[in-house]
């Protein structure tokens, strides 16, 4: 029970219990599609309503037995992967050229290599689709990749940019001033400090492309169905338990992908010194 | 960088010039550097972002298949006096027919036979059934002969379409986008009522924009309040709440949301547990189950930046306010909420913008009366196969998101997006 100051009225009490309360109903519509979907996948029986008859991991035995599923999960995994690589990279050296502050046409810069979040994903799947089906690799995992790698850059260029805003530049000068190279400096000074970053863009990069599906339906034929694209698809005809298991299993994929975010943002303001 | 040991003595003119254009140079190859790392990011995003939408803009209004292959009848056709005669001359059903001919030889005819029937229903049974008519060895006089197989070739509209179809670069397709098309007399007029589609599609993206602004701000506020506000410890905990549906796939979520609603789902059986229902109702493949999904979806993309201006305004201004006499609504009102502005606009920005992409979540939870813009943008490019209209469809969500894009960037600056 919150102790009240003694001059808060009956209304301010009512007040707040009535404004905690819609906070409260707020935060469950938030959480309510993970809450009722994981409990529902250790359903015996292959109903989706409560109460559970009994619980039972057939619907994850099914995954596992599975072709479909099985190849879908390894073309999400290799294409997460390879697209998240070229997307770290190329994104965390951009953020390092683009630190710079009295860069000419940095607006504009910034402004292109932002717009694929910005642009919506259907209008890249299309374009995508003309320009894969031009070169003749619609329809492949390189195709998937180099768009899923185009989506992922922006966030890790934000990242990156927002670890290195209160990067201390006298560092690297000193470092280079003691004989360091530019490489080495950067290897042993500038990358220990802004990993941090560099993880999280890349954690970014990896679950737009694990969980994008707009693109995959444009350029990838029966063998490159992802994880997301098997969903749609079972969504769209059938909804089965399976769908269900695999949705568990993609929302442990993201608790730990959070836990590991916010670990990173905490190791980053304790290094900078701004730990709450 | 070699470190100089500057000697007492002022340095001479020459020196001091000397050291500016070092500085220079020094200033030039950093930026030079700059430009390096930028470089190949930049390439990448031309090559494999900016060149394939440009490939989209340039489809939307490049019309080459009637052109290609009948550059003999649109010569004879434009040089048709339309108002003095009622039909063409001879000389167009003579250059269709040879053309005709040498189209069905190469296979082509079918294509232009699906691009005609795009700007009007009919003409391609017209055509096939006049290629079937007509063999390879047949001779003129072809007009009364045309006219014999099928009177719609004496006809001003079809060669109108025919003719306007031929353009090598239209702006058909952005007119049909708007539900405008050209008539015989190449005046621009709207759609037959039934055939009107794209107008209220847009329209009704707009609408659902706006109504998932309206609601993630409304569930929204309150929400970045209370987590800015309670200790940070409280606060931290509650926000996973946040995060985590943040983190979960659209697909997860939208399949929930599938399952929650459903007609036999959790929230009718709470509704009619509750006693607010007598019987079941309709929640999912409607407007309500669209809204709701998208409102879930988005709401993070709201609360986020509200929280982290929040975060920076003080809490003793609004304790000012207080100690100055206005009640806890004046000061919240006139004092706190101005101070948050920046965050709720670039939220409700952010939220718009998304909103207005959105193809998954309404195309698995709508029903046909709901599916926004993109739906029509991927029907056109997977089942119709008209590229050219799914392409001008696109040019016009991209034109209205790029200037919402403008907009925010000049509010908030785009790299300013909080993510977490």
């Amino acid at each position: 029970m919150t102790q009240f100051p003694p001059y808060v009225g009956l209304g301010g009490r009512a007040w707040f219990y009535g404004y905690r309360s819609f906070c409260g109903l707020v935060l469950l519509f938030l959480m309510a599609p993970i809450l009722v979907i994981v409990p529902l996948a250790f359903n015996s029986q292959p109903y989706f309503t409560y109460p559970i008859p009994g619980f039972s991991l057939r619907w994850f035995e099914a995954i596992w037995q599975d072709t479909i599923w099985l190849q879908a999960i390894r073309n999400s995994i290799v294409v997460a992967v390879a697209s998240t690589v070229i997307s770290t990279s190329l994104g965390t050296l951009a953020a390092i050229g683009l630190m710079r502050k009295d860069l000419p046409g940095k607006g504009l810069i910034t402004a292109v290599l932002v717009s694929p979040m910005i642009v919506p994903i259907i209008i890249t799947a299309v374009g995508s689709y003309f320009f894969y089906s031009n070169l003749g690799i619609a329809n492949s995992l390189t195709a998937i990749i180099l768009s899923h790698a185009a989506l992922g850059t922006p966030f890790v260029v934000i990242t990156v940019t927002a670890t290195m805003v209160g990067f201390d530049h006298s560092l690297t000068r000193a470092a280079r001033n003691l004989g360091a190279s530019p490489l080495y400096a950067f290897r042993t000074v500038t990358i220990p400090l802004v990993w941090p970053g560099i993880l999280s863009g890349a954690l970014f990069a990896f679950a737009t492309s694990f969980d994008e599906v707009v693109t995959v339906l444009f350029l990838g034929g029966v063998e490159q169905r992802t994880v997301p694209r098997q969903m749609w698809s079972g969504v769209r005809e059938q909804l089965s338990p399976t769908i269900l298991a695999v949705a568990t299993v993609l929302i442990v994929i993201s608790v730990a992908m959070l836990l590991t975010l916010e670990f990173l943002r905490r190791r980053n303001a304790r290094m900078r010194g701004l730990a709450d | 960088m070699t470190a100089t040991i500057l000697d007492a003595e002022p340095l001479s003119a020459a020196e001091r010039r000397s050291l500016k254009s070092r500085l220079r140079r020094a200033e030039r190859m950093g930026r030079v550097r700059a430009y390096a790392a930028v470089a190949p990011l930049l390439a990448f995003i031309l090559l494999a972002f900016v060149v394939p939408i440009t490939l989209m803009l340039i489809n939307s209004v490049q019309n080459p298949v009637v052109a290609s292959q009948f550059p003999r009848t649109l010569t004879a056709l434009a040089a048709w006096g339309r108002t003095a005669e009622p039909t063409p001359p001879e000389g167009v059903y003579e250059a269709f027919a040879e053309e005709l001919k040498v189209s069905r030889k190469a296979g082509e005819l079918s294509k232009v036979a699906t691009r005609l029937n795009y700007d009007s229903g009919g003409m391609r049974s017209l055509l096939m059934g006049t290629a079937r008519r007509i063999k390879d060895g047949d001779t003129g006089p072809w007009k009364e002969r045309l006219l014999a197989v099928d009177a719609a070739w004496g006809k001003r509209e079809t060669w109108a379409v025919f003719r306007q179809a031929g353009d090598p670069f239209t702006a058909g397709y952005y007119l049909a986008a708007l539900d405008l098309r050209r008539d015989a007399d190449d005046q621009i007029v709207r759609q037959p009522e039934d055939q009107r589609l794209y107008v209220d599609a847009m329209s009704r993206t707009l609408w659902v924009g706006a109504l998932v602004t309206f609601f993630t701000l409304l569930a929204g506020y309150p929400v970045a309040y209370l987590l800015a506000t309670l200790p940070p410890k409280t606060g931290n905990l509650l926000m996973i709440c946040v995060l985590l549906p943040f983190w979960t796939s659209l697909l997860v979520r939208t399949t929930s949301w599938i399952v929650i609603l459903q007609r036999e789902g959790l929230f009718n059986d709470l509704l009619m547990a509750l006693g607010l229902i007598d019987e079941r109702v309709q929640l999912i493949f409607n407007r309500f189950g669209v809204v709701t999904a998208m409102t879930h979806i988005l709401l993070p993309f709201m609360i986020l930046p509200i929280y982290s201006v929040m975060k920076q305004v003080p809490p003793s201004l609004v304790r000012a306010a207080r100690s100055l006499g206005a009640g806890p609504v004046t000061a919240f009102f006139k004092v706190y909420v101005p101070q948050t502005m920046p965050g709720v606009s670039a939220g409700a920005l952010l939220v718009f913008i998304l909103a207005l992409g959105y193809y998954i979540t309404p195309a698995l939870v709508g029903g046909p009366a709901d599916q926004m813009i993109s739906y029509f943008i991927a029907d056109h490019i997977g089942r119709s196969l008209n590229w050219g209209l799914a392409s001008a469809l696109g040019g016009v969500l991209l034109a209205g998101v790029l200037a919402l894009y403008a907009v925010y960037d000049r509010l908030v600056g785009v790299t300013n997006v909080k993510l977490g």
